[in-house]
């Protein structure tokens, strides 16, 4: 895979917001329906890349997914081979910076859903997957779709936690906003400024019309 | 049919301790806010866990504490029409009242769905939106929904509080009228008077989390069985 930076970002991040989603609102659901040991525990561990400095995680994702890290170790024995400074390391690191803005507004989007609804759906014979998927998602709908719009921001925005993992690999894993810190670095003015109006003009763009489909025209 | 509850909890510093049985027809539960009327009803229908005690619905037992038996109320067969209908605001009515028909065959569902919607008096309504419906309509969407997978035991929680009166008087009637059809057993939460003469076959007084008795509706009312009852009586007709 070989793409311009811009392109990158955008792959990326759409990655990193479909995972964000996928892990994300079970966690979310888990944390708005029920009460078990441990809870506030995940809470934090969640909320954290929130407000970690953007370095810190990624050092500690280098650890982790390193040569001699636990899942380093694990990708190369299972033969997915090495995982730092590939774009799936790219695509973690914008996943884990992601995905507490669609926990925090999922789970608030679950709570504001008046249980009473869930709890007929359950007299009525459905299972609690079921009754999750029919009735609490789509009635938080747009909440789902807040914080998706918020993960896909602070993916495409990532830039610490991606240069510590997956470096800056033209075509590889340069995405947007570390070419652009590069071309400042390297005094490429003018190419900084292309890249900075066309990725805020494109991701504009992008939470627009995520914020269009939120607010929907409702039941 | 009859459903034989025994059952002590405590639910947010609230102590519950009833005993009562109820028959085929409509049982209300009759007494004043903070009586534990519809927290009774959300063990029967096993939306708490009961702390002493059992339940058990035609022999079947529903709840037993002592066993640490607690079937999950997808698993009761307990139809539950919810105080204020909980009609699922992003469904249609026919989509509604197919909720619980998930596992039958379309043609099954559809069938059972346009049976309903006749029987509660909303033929045509089934493509309507939930956001457009009065009140009335709402209750009868949810009391279709409740007895779409017919259950063995509908409970019906102040399904009437809702409703402007000359609402209330037309669907007493009608649910009168859909119980005689549908022979499904109903337990009738109410501190209406007016409903416990009309609807109930059988009368459990409650007050304070306790039963001050039951029987026959008429038996009941001419002779509460105590003076705790028959203040409760008597401070309802005023």
């Amino acid at each position: 895979m070989s793409l311009p930076p811009l392109g990158l970002s955008l792959v990326v991040a759409a990655l990193a917001t479909a995972l964000s989603v996928l892990v994300g609102l079970p966690l979310a659901w888990l944390l708005a329906r029920r009460s078990f040991p441990g809870r506030d525990l995940l809470t934090v561990l969640i909320l954290l890349p929130m407000v970690l400095p953007p370095t810190v995680l990624g050092y500690y994702l280098l650890v982790a997914l390193g040569r001699g890290g636990p899942i380093g170790q694990w990708a190369e024995a299972v033969g997915i081979g090495r995982i730092v400074f590939t774009p799936g390391a790219a695509v973690i690191a914008a996943f884990v910076a992601s995905l507490p803005f669609l926990v925090v507004a999922a789970r608030a989007g679950f709570e504001q859903v008046d249980p009473a609804y869930e709890e007929v759906a359950r007299t009525l014979g459905r299972s609690d997957l079921a009754i999750a998927l029919t009735i609490t998602l789509p009635l938080a709908w747009r909440a789902v779709i807040a914080g998706a719009a918020l993960s896909f921001a602070r993916a495409v925005g990532e830039f610490g936690a991606t240069v510590m993992v997956a470096g800056s690999i033209p075509g590889s894993t340069r995405t947007a906003s570390i070419a652009i810190y590069d071309a400042v670095q390297a005094g490429r003015m003018h190419d900084a400024n292309v890249m900075a109006v066309v990725l805020t003009l494109t991701t504009a763009g992008i939470l627009f019309l995520l914020t269009r489909l939120g607010r929907g025209t409702g039941w | 049919m009859s459903l034989e509850v025994t059952l002590r909890s405590e639910v947010e510093n609230f102590s519950l301790d009833v005993a009562f049985h109820a028959e085929g027809g409509i049982t209300a539960l009759f007494g004043p806010s903070g009586a534990g009327k519809t927290l009774t009803l959300r063990h029967i229908a096993g939306l708490e866990r009961v702390g002493e005690g059992r339940i058990s619905l035609h022999g079947r037992l529903l709840a037993d504490a002592a066993a640490g038996h607690h079937l999950p109320p997808r698993e009761r067969r307990v139809g539950y029409l919810f105080q204020e209908y909980a009609v699922f605001p992003h469904l249609d009515v026919a989509r509604n009242i197919a909720f619980g028909l998930a596992d039958r065959p379309r043609r099954e569902r559809e069938a059972r769905v346009a049976a309903l919607l006749e029987m509660v008096d909303l033929a045509g309504f089934d493509g309507r939106r939930v956001r457009g419906l009065s009140g009335g309509e709402r209750q009868r969407v949810a009391l279709a929904r409740a007895l779409a997978p017919e259950p063995a035991l509908l409970l019906l929680d102040e399904p009437f509080a809702a409703l402007d009166f000359r609402v209330r008087r037309a669907l007493r009637g009608s649910l009168r009228e859909v119980q005689r059809r549908t022979g499904v057993p109903m337990v009738l939460v109410t501190h209406s008077l007016a409903e416990v003469r009309e609807l109930a076959d059988h009368l459990v007084l409650m007050d304070r989390g306790r039963v001050l008795a039951e029987g026959r509706t008429a038996d009941v009312l001419s002779d509460p069985g105590g003076p705790q009852a028959a203040e409760l009586l008597a401070e309802e007709l005023g």
